[in-house]
């Protein structure tokens, strides 16, 4: 007779001192993991609950301005530096990290335009309603020195929007028209105009630096290249645009928001229809800023809420807002892609997880691996009826809710009209109008 | 209250019934747990004559334990037929011809070469097994020999319990089987670390006990008593009388749900949750009595036999049958399903012992057992033990191979009532009329646990956090279904109903082709004709894509056909001598 039986040494299993870690024998053996489709489901609706739990967005509120602060500008260099502008035309540096405000300077009477950081982060440039633009150093005056700016140019019609070319001692402001200026001359090089209307905001392609492109108040957007001396081309929208941002990594994609609600990105190559309506937004956007990664984008609305949208989505995945919070005038995505900047009209800057339910600070290999592997469990799962409904659930303030319940009773009331039209006139008499071909008037070269 | 008392660890008990009226001390036999390591001796074959009762009687008392090993040694003196240790190690030189020799030594350098390097040292004890000398059964070997060739450890999970005064026994062994609960008909309910053979807790319900069953883990336990459901603590403490759950029968415990299925006397199932303590369903099957029950590990179905010889399959979702089979001639007396949720064991009363898919719901095997298999169970590597009266006889590969004679058996004292595979060892829990006997069954446990799940050599840390996740991930009871990957599945009626809903809604489908509409060209090309001409043109196109996807569907079909069809050849290409009538 020979048999052999199952014989276990305990030692092989059991750790031999107590500073020893577990021993752990592992059997990937299917039928020894039975359920494992329930099992995954029931870990990613904990992770989607657990991610709601932790959704905690907002860190801190710098206040110090005496006045609605009406633009900011990111540091080109450091990360931990803001800079930003209020109505009574005075400029605050802040320090992030300590949350506190490090330098303070009245750089214009009335509002503060517009601001931007020069490429390098040595100086920086403001330009306000007393037509001046006003170049500063970014180090703070020593002791017994006066607030002095660099240099200051007056200009013959109020600025109100300014940018930096990325490399080259070049900038562009507009107001009346749209200049571009060299450092080192107090007239501008170039003036584009294309009839006559005010311009609120000017920005340059972050790729293809020769480029320009601008808002117009005659529902226009404007492309510019800064070497000849006429205009692009532009389209004209069925309402007036506030701002535009470039998307930093396909830099032929601008996302412009809206008075009429809405954010659209636009193909810079085919201005025909946007490439995508971003809607969600309950009043007039005002702002927008992309992420450094170019795949989000954040924008400020006049309802008192921020909203952060996909660059290729309809609807945004994320709303912030707070009790305090008043119509948000502008918005900034910091640099490392982690936070999200935001001033408002009650004189606070506010600064927002980029990641709601993001665990800040340094985490530990088994933290990331779980984090890492809830993360994969959502994403397998998002199309289930529950683990979608928890993750889409946003808490909204009451008239914010109502007034989105309201849009959308009016939208499809006008779907339906439409459709009833339709019926019954002679088919093709009415042809289907997508929601991108609505918005666009014509483009002009 | 009645009492249910914990008791001390000492074998001599004395209870104490709480009602003042009667003030009835009862003592318990003092031999309820002889402990070893010394055996009372069942007769070595089980088709011999028992030998005398009075040969194994014992008597018990606290220095047993010291005396044992002279005990053991006179026996093995006395025993004629016991094998010597050194027969086993000579094995080898038993082989004279040269062919077989060789044909040894190949297979050993083949066993060396791939499954020791690779599988064995991965996974240590893969290969265990029983083997016979030439012209030796080896379900004539005795459970003494193979306790006595194997170590001292494993031979020491072969031991008898003679608890002759509140049996028959029904037993569980807990998830990671390092835990075993005994309850009997009388009322004698005990939980015992079964490997190092100490005993948590000893309580007398004083009522019958139908059946016992662990629940999670190994501090709490379910039994099924004459009248309700009670829940204990591993000290023998009540912990809970559920009133809902009466007359239960038999019982099972869904470990990745948390929930207890009863199968009870008044033809109800029902299910408690065990983790917040409610009932989630309650199906009354209108069969009569419920006394066979397993469940299906894979998919958390439970399978109920019936007297009229059918199956049922059910789940907390549905107050029907899921599936009805209809099985035996004669009433089912036994069901199990095997680890891996494919097949499905039963025996009824009209002796017969059926294999069944239970993926396909098809018989794939039926034997005649001469007295009828009152008790089934299955073990992790698929062996299949049946007792058939107090005979215990465990089969190897009954799906595969049309089996003619058992692997294993064993006679114990007293008919069979409980059976029970112990996961993660080769070791096999009878319950019978005399106590409880453990078998030694080699090949019979999965070697290899995986510690994340069920680790039986956990520490009170690595518990605490197991049970924590396993709570954490408790699957509801809705998702009980045949299929368990359903939810993995696309939902393609949802997603065709929503596609219409928004056609509906928008008066248009977005996702339709759109209709060709040809350029306007210059130079007269756009007349009637010519447009007409294009418009052609593109239809035939269209066609002849959809033509060609058809043609290109229809030849992949038919090559995975024929490639089928070859590897089946291929298979089946044994050829026989009247393949040459063939035409």
């Amino acid at each position: 007779m020979k048999v052999k039986v199952l014989s276990r040494n305990p030692d092989d299993y059991v750790r031999e001192t107590k500073h020893d870690i577990q021993r752990v024998p592992r059997n990937y053996d299917p039928t020894l993991h039975p359920f494992e489709v329930c099992r995954e489901y029931t870990r990613a609706l904990n992770a989607t609950k657990l991610e709601r739990v932790f959704a905690k967005p907002f860190l801190a509120s710098l206040d110090g301005h005496r006045d609605g602060v009406n633009c900011m500008a990111k540091h080109a260099t450091s990360l931990s530096t803001l800079l930003s502008g209020s109505y009574d035309g005075e400029v605050k540096v802040w320090n992030l990290t300590k949350r506190q405000c490090v330098r303070t300077l009245q750089a214009h009477e009335g509002f503060v335009r517009g601001m931007v950081v020069r490429s390098c982060g040595t100086s920086f440039f403001t330009v306000g309603d007393d037509k001046t633009i006003k170049q500063w150093k970014m180090e703070a005056p020593g002791y017994g020195e006066e607030e002095e700016p660099l240099n200051t140019i007056l200009g013959k019609t109020v600025f109100t929007g300014l940018d930096h070319h990325q490399k080259d001692a070049v900038f562009a402001t507009c107001g009346q028209q749209v200049d571009i200026w060299d450092e080192q001359r107090s007239s501008p090089i170039r003036s584009f105009t294309w009839g006559m209307d005010s311009f609120s905001s000017v920005r340059f392609n972050p790729v293809e630096t020769e480029l320009l492109a601008s808002c117009a108040s005659d529902r226009s957007i404007i492309l510019y290249d800064m070497r000849e001396s006429m205009p692009l081309k532009k389209v004209i929208m069925t309402m007036r645009s506030n701002t535009l941002c470039w998307n930093p990594m396909e830099a032929y994609y601008f996302t412009c928001s809206n008075e009429d609600y809405n954010l659209y990105t636009y193909d810079m190559r085919y201005l025909e229809q946007p490439v995508t309506v971003h809607m969600d937004h309950v009043s007039a956007v005002l702002d927008v800023d992309f992420s450094p990664t170019g795949k989000e984008f954040v924008s400020a609305s006049f309802d008192k809420t921020i909203r952060v949208f996909p660059k290729d989505g309809g609807h945004s995945r994320e709303v912030y807002h707070t009790k305090r919070m008043q119509h948000v005038i502008c918005i900034k995505w910091s640099a490392d892609n982690k936070y999200i900047l935001s001033g408002s009209d009650e004189m606070n800057i506010r600064l927002w997880k980029a990641n709601a339910a993001e665990k800040l600070g340094v985490l530990t290999p088994r933290e990331r691996q779980a984090i890492n592997y809830g993360q994969k469990l959502k994403e397998k799962f998002q199309h289930h009826p529950q683990v979608r409904r928890i993750a889409r659930h946003r808490h909204l303030p009451k008239n914010i809710y109502h007034q989105r319940n309201e849009l959308r009773i009016m939208k499809e009331a006008r779907r339906r009209k439409e459709r009833n039209v339709r019926k019954h006139s002679k088919p093709g008499a009415v042809p289907v109008v997508s929601e991108k071909e609505k918005h666009v008037v014509t483009v002009v070269k | 209250m009645r009492p249910a008392v914990s008791s001390s660890r000492s074998p001599f008990l004395a209870k104490k019934n709480k009602t003042p009226t009667e003030q009835i001390v009862i003592t318990v036999a003092p031999s309820l747990f002889p402990w070893f390591p010394f055996r009372p001796q069942p007769p070595a074959r089980y088709w011999q004559e028992p030998q005398k009762k009075d040969e194994n009687k014992v008597e018990i008392d606290g220095k047993v334990t010291k005396q044992a090993p002279l005990q053991r040694k006179d026996k093995n003196a006395q025993k004629a037929k016991k094998r010597k240790p050194e027969e086993v190690e000579d094995h080898g030189k038993k082989f004279i011809s040269g062919v077989r020799l060789l044909c040894e030594q190949l297979r050993c350098r083949v066993i060396s070469s791939k499954v020791l390097l690779t599988k064995n040292y991965l996974f240590p004890f893969n290969l265990r097994f029983l083997e016979g000398d030439e012209g030796e059964d080896t379900c004539t070997i005795s459970q003494e020999d193979i306790a006595n060739a194997v170590d001292i450890t494993s031979g020491a999970k072969y031991f008898n319990l003679k608890l002759s005064q509140f049996g028959p026994y029904r037993l569980d062994y807990s998830k990671t089987g390092c835990h075993l609960v005994l309850g009997g008909r009388r009322g004698h309910v005990a939980c015992i670390d079964w490997r190092s053979k100490q005993l948590m807790c000893e309580i007398n319900v004083m009522e019958t006990v139908n059946d016992v069953k662990w629940l999670h883990s190994e501090a709490m336990y379910a039994v099924a008593q004459k009248k309700w459901l009670y829940i204990y603590d591993s000290n023998g403490i009540e912990l809970h009388c559920i009133r809902k759950f009466n007359d239960v029968l038999r019982m099972q415990f869904l470990p990745y749900h948390f929930l207890l299925a009863t199968a009870s006397a008044t033809s109800f199932l029902q299910y408690l949750d065990v983790s917040v303590g409610k009932e989630v369903a309650a199906i009354c099957t209108k069969t009569g009595r419920l006394d066979v029950m397993c469940q299906n590990p894979q998919n958390a179905i439970i399978h109920l036999g019936h007297h009229n010889g059918t199956v049922t399959l059910w789940s907390p979702n549905q107050k029907e049958a899921l599936v009805k089979m209809l099985c035996h001639q004669g009433s089912v007396r036994s069901v199990a399903v095997d680890k891996t949720g494919t097949y499905m064991v039963t025996s009824g009363m009209d002796k017969k012992l059926k294999v069944y898919d239970v993926r396909a719901f098809k018989p794939l095997k039926s034997y005649f057992i001469p007295a009828g298999a009152s008790c089934l169970s299955l073990s992790q590597r698929g062996l299949l033990s049946a007792a058939t009266g107090d005979i215990v006889q465990v089969y190897r590969d009954v799906w595969s191979t049309p089996v003619n004679k058992p692997y294993m058996a064993h006679r114990v004292r007293g008919a069979v009532w409980g059976l029970h595979f112990c996961p993660f060892e080769d070791v096999l829990g009878v319950g019978h009329g005399d106590g409880f006997t453990s078998m030694l069954v080699p090949g019979a446990g999965e070697p290899n646990f995986d510690g994340l799940d069920a680790n039986p050599y956990r520490s009170a840390k690595q518990k605490q956090e197991w049970e924590v996740k396993a709570l954490l991930e408790k699957i509801q009871p809705e998702l009980i279904s045949l299929d368990p990957t359903e939810l993995g599945h696309v939902d393609q009626a949802t997603l065709e109903q929503r596609h219409q809903d928004r056609v509906q809604a928008l008066g248009f489908d977005p996702l339709a082709k759109e209709k060709f509409v040809p350029k306007y060209k210059k130079k007269g090309r756009s007349s009637a004709g010519s447009v007409e001409r294009r418009k052609k043109q593109v239809g035939h196109e269209d066609q002849r894509d959809m033509i060609r996807k058809t043609v290109e569907d229809k030849m992949k079909i038919e090559k995975e056909r024929q490639e089928r069809e070859k590897k089946a050849s291929v298979f089946s290409s044994k050829k026989s001598a009247l393949d040459r009538f063939k035409k």
